[in-house]
């Protein structure tokens, strides 16, 4: 008999907040809050699944189960270990910790809108469209070498002990500015290899203004970079268009191709954009790694309002989780086997399950992300980037504000995002991205509530995948340990 | 180890976190295995009230009626409770280095000034 048993005998003990999945004929808890997966056999699920129907006191427990053959001090070393593990709760688990104020908040990347301009006019683009928040008049259309520079400052200061910094270079066209790209870039290196930091920089871009020169210059730097593209030349033209309305395929498909040829330093990956038009997962994914070669493709659905020909309404969004779930049960049989799959989305979330990731904060946005706009605005992220929300300083004018950062992370927690507090994939959602809640409600601290069924769904896919590969091959998991 | 099959690095984490709260004076915890139900103690341990080898009438150790060197390495290894031995995880770590087997090489093991 353990301590407690004998001082609390009549304690009442019921499972505690958690999914309960099923894989590979096993069955799995992924806890909430802690993003903790167990896989539940023995005495242990006996005791959770007798549990499910009433709640029990700890003697009518240790009763139930002497009285069918188990071993009381078994019964009762298993009943504090669940409790422990926080898979049982009780009047006597342990209050809930104090909520630590975020007191400092090293930054480690910035995203710098080099451009506001581009070549092409695709219809979803959340800069250019109907639902764009961006006020660019009296912003120069390019960032001057000298404000990148200074936000290459503002970084480093900002980044304190940190040793690995980041800059993602973004548009607008991203490459319309490359000599302040690759200037800021060689800038950047000189002044972190002054202070014994590294650097990493990534790029993205619609592929159309490649050169070889541009291409020789990303491979030297070893520059990350992600193509945006939705698949091939009849689902690609559909919505990325020149301002012509030719379709962009045919201009990016060969660049592409050299880029994948002589860029071996780093990764290079495709960003598809879904729409109500654009939505055949499986198709794009075939065509964008077997045609055009990319190792990795990753998926997201436009952000747009409800109103939008091309928004994806919650009947389409079904159809695409149904097949993103054809996609992902493929990534499965690769992984089960050893072998590595390409789709993104599938490997991001696995790489968060398998770190039972606990998140305040939906993503990096004001907490280790800023975004910098031409004229050296500092913003949350770079999709409010010259908006008059999420505003959070200047580069050249005392660099990040830090009231205006607290005052927006205070507000944003996830303890403050209500309507989030019994959902079980709140520790990996934590609410939803900033920019499209206020596309979609207008509050940038709004939960994104027309996004939770697929968010479940998605997560709930990927457990049973995390599930399945922890039974056939669970040395694959090791590759998301760092 | 713990009851529990941690898949992810988060629920390790909290089985490693359990296993150390719940950790403790594990020689004294042992079930004996001759006498199911009841608690295994190491043989002259102090915990018995046996005359053990605290210091015989002479104020030495040779007149105990048993060696002390019986139970060296169960306490000295294996508890973790406060005994009159030296112990090996902070202040003796090299105490027994020259006594490969104890029933030969006991006379080697000298006495530790703190």
């Amino acid at each position: 008999m353990s301590a407690v048993a004998d001082v609390m005998p009549s304690v009442a003990y019921r499972p505690a907040e958690a999914h309960a999945f099923r894989a590979a004929d096993a069955e799995f808890l992924y806890l909430v809050p802690s993003g903790a997966i167990f896989r539940m056999e023995g005495l242990g699920k006996e005791i959770v699944d007798r549990l499910r129907q009433s709640e029990m006191l700890r003697g009518e427990i240790l009763a139930y189960f002497s009285n069918r053959g188990h071993d009381p001090d078994e019964i009762d070393a298993t009943i504090d270990e669940l409790d422990q593990a926080e898979v049982l709760t009780s009047e006597r688990s342990k209050p809930p910790a104090p909520v630590v104020p975020l007191q400092s908040f090293p930054l480690q990347r910035v995203v710098l809108n080099v451009t506001n301009q581009c070549n092409l006019a695709c219809t979803y683009c959340y800069e250019y469209s109907a639902d764009r928040i961006a006020q660019q008049d009296g912003k120069p259309k390019y960032m001057s070498a000298d404000v990148a520079e200074s936000a290459v400052e503002m970084l480093i200061k900002e980044s304190a002990g940190r040793e690995g910094l980041h800059v993602t270079f973004f548009g607008g066209e991203t490459l319309l500015n490359f000599p302040v790209m690759r200037s800021t870039v060689e800038y950047a290196r000189r002044r972190v290899a002054e202070l014994g930091k590294r650097i990493e920089f990534s790029l993205t871009t619609n592929a159309t203004l490649l050169t070889e020169e541009i291409v020789d210059f990303l491979s030297e730097h070893r520059i990350g970079v992600t193509v945006s593209i939705d698949g091939d030349q009849e689902l690609n033209d559909k919505m990325r268009v020149f301002h012509d309305g030719r379709g962009s395929y045919s201009v990016i498909a060969p660049k592409i191709k050299d880029l994948l040829k002589r860029h071996r330093t780093n990764s290079i990956g495709a960003r598809v954009t879904l729409t109500s038009q654009v939505s055949d997962v499986k198709r794009i994914y075939r065509h964008l790694t077997t045609e055009l070669g990319f190792d990795s493709v990753g998926f997201s659905p436009a952000t747009a309002s409800p109103d939008r020909l091309y928004h994806i309404g919650s009947q389409k969004m079904d159809n695409i989780l149904d097949s993103f779930a054809e996609l992902a049960w493929e990534y499965r049989d690769y992984a089960v086997a050893g072998r590595q799959h390409g789709f993104t989305n599938v490997s991001d979330t696995l790489k968060e399950l398998n770190a039972g990731t606990n998140k305040a904060y939906p993503c990096g946005a004001g907490v280790g992300l800023l975004g910098v706009g031409t004229a050296g605005d500092v913003s949350l992220c770079h999709r409010f980037v010259d908006s008059p929300v999420g505003k959070m300083g200047h580069v050249k004018d005392g660099g990040v504000n830090h009231q205006a950062r607290g005052e927006f992370l205070s507000t944003h927690h996830i303890g403050a995002r209500y309507d989030c507090h019994t959902c079980w994939a709140r520790p990996v959602c934590s609410g939803g991205c900033f920019h499209e809640a206020y596309i979609h409600y207008g509050e940038t601290s709004a939960a994104n509530l027309h996004y939770c069924d697929w968010i479940r769904g998605w997560n709930d896919l990927c457990l049973q995948i995390l599930g399945e590969i922890s039974v056939r091959n669970p040395s694959f998991l090791e590759r998301f340990d760092n | 180890m713990s009851r529990l099959n941690p898949i992810n690095k988060k629920a390790r984490k909290v089985e490693q976190m359990i296993v150390a709260a719940s950790g403790d004076v594990e020689a004294l915890q042992k079930k004996s295995k001759a006498n199911p139900g009841r608690i295994y103690y190491p043989m002259g341990c102090t915990l018995n009230f046996t005359p053990g080898w605290e210091v015989d009438n002479s104020g030495g150790t040779a007149g105990l009626c048993q060696p002390v060197e019986r139970d060296l390495f169960d306490c000295y290894l294996g508890c973790g409770w406060p005994a009159q031995v030296p112990d090996h995880l902070n202040n003796a770590p090299d105490w027994t280095d020259k006594c490969a087997a104890a029933t030969n090489d006991w006379r080697n093991v000298d006495i530790v000034f703190p």
